[in-house]
């Protein structure tokens, strides 16, 4: 049987984003969690250089991949109110829940976190309602 | 030393959400979309994340700070609230909406164009607006 190149590539790039949040673990002491990273630095709850020098890593290498490799498709949709209207759900979503697929998944999954799985049972089923209704009964994105 | 520990953390993050495919929203949203031409690649990017970060709780574990002296953050009480709930669920909607969550929505910033800043303005927008209207209170730490 063939198992799908992009499966395999999914695994390997989960575990470099496992040992990233591993090493911000261990070394940092710190949750690697993208919305309460970004969150903080954005409302001001705490100290934010850390978390800038995080999000430079974040957006610098793949920046460097895309120059060396190829930049990859985002196939991010163009329509400006989908857009905005997705990114305020995220923003709010995230920061009400106090966490994403990040803090919440990775890092609360692995750490059997009964506020992390809940979350991430939370917003699959609203991922996978949302795709449904959106997609099948109004194909809007 | 923080610093460029988390720079480091944050580029392989980045390379990590690169590699998987998690920055094209097509995958992302096939993996939504349970009844059409479903795409089960992030469930192996999500099984290969927990992985290191099982062994890393185990490490964690055993020693109180962390190597550059933090303290290892405690585990948040299991409560499950409305916000928790409620949170999820509006990220899970615009999650579906456009297929970026906030990790790698700051992984195309540099060569997603115009679209993605829009999509991360509104994010940090809506990011403050929870601050200021829906939770004014620091959050505990999950």
């Amino acid at each position: 049987m063939m198992i799908p190149t992009e499966w395999i590539m999914g695994l390997i790039g989960g575990l470099m984003i496992g040992a990233a949040a591993a090493m911000y673990l261990l070394i940092n002491g710190r949750i690697m969690g993208a919305s309460g990273i970004l969150g903080g630095i954005v409302d001001a709850t705490g100290p934010t250089w850390e978390k800038a020098f995080f999000i430079a890593g974040l957006i610098l290498a793949p920046l460097g991949y895309g120059l060396a490799f190829g930049f990859p498709a985002t196939n991010l949709t163009s329509n400006p109110a989908l857009l905005i209207a997705a990114g305020l759900l995220v923003g709010i979503g995230t920061r009400m829940a106090n966490g994403c697929t990040s803090g919440h998944g990775v890092c609360g999954i692995s750490r059997f976190s009964v506020r992390g799985i809940t979350a991430t049972v939370a917003y699959l089923l609203a991922g996978f309602i949302a795709m449904y209704v959106g997609r099948h009964m109004l194909g809007v994105w | 030393m923080r610093g460029l520990f988390a720079l480091l953390a944050g580029a392989l993050f980045g390379a990590g959400l690169t590699v998987s495919g998690m920055t094209d929203t097509a995958k992302v949203q096939g993996w939504l979309d349970l009844f059409g031409d479903w795409d089960p690649t992030l469930a192996f990017v999500l099984g290969g994340a927990i992985l290191p970060m099982l062994v890393a709780w185990r490490v964690a574990a055993r020693r109180e700070r962390a190597v550059l002296g933090t303290a290892i953050p405690a585990p948040s009480e299991p409560v499950i609230d409305r916000r928790l709930i409620v949170g999820s669920a509006l990220f899970g909607v615009g999650w579906a909406v456009a297929g970026l969550c906030p990790g790698p929505a700051m992984a195309v910033l540099s060569y997603g164009g115009g679209d993605a800043l829009l999509f991360f303005g509104a994010m940090a927008v809506g990011m403050l607006g929870n601050r200021l209207f829906v939770s004014p209170a620091k959050a505990a730490a999950t």
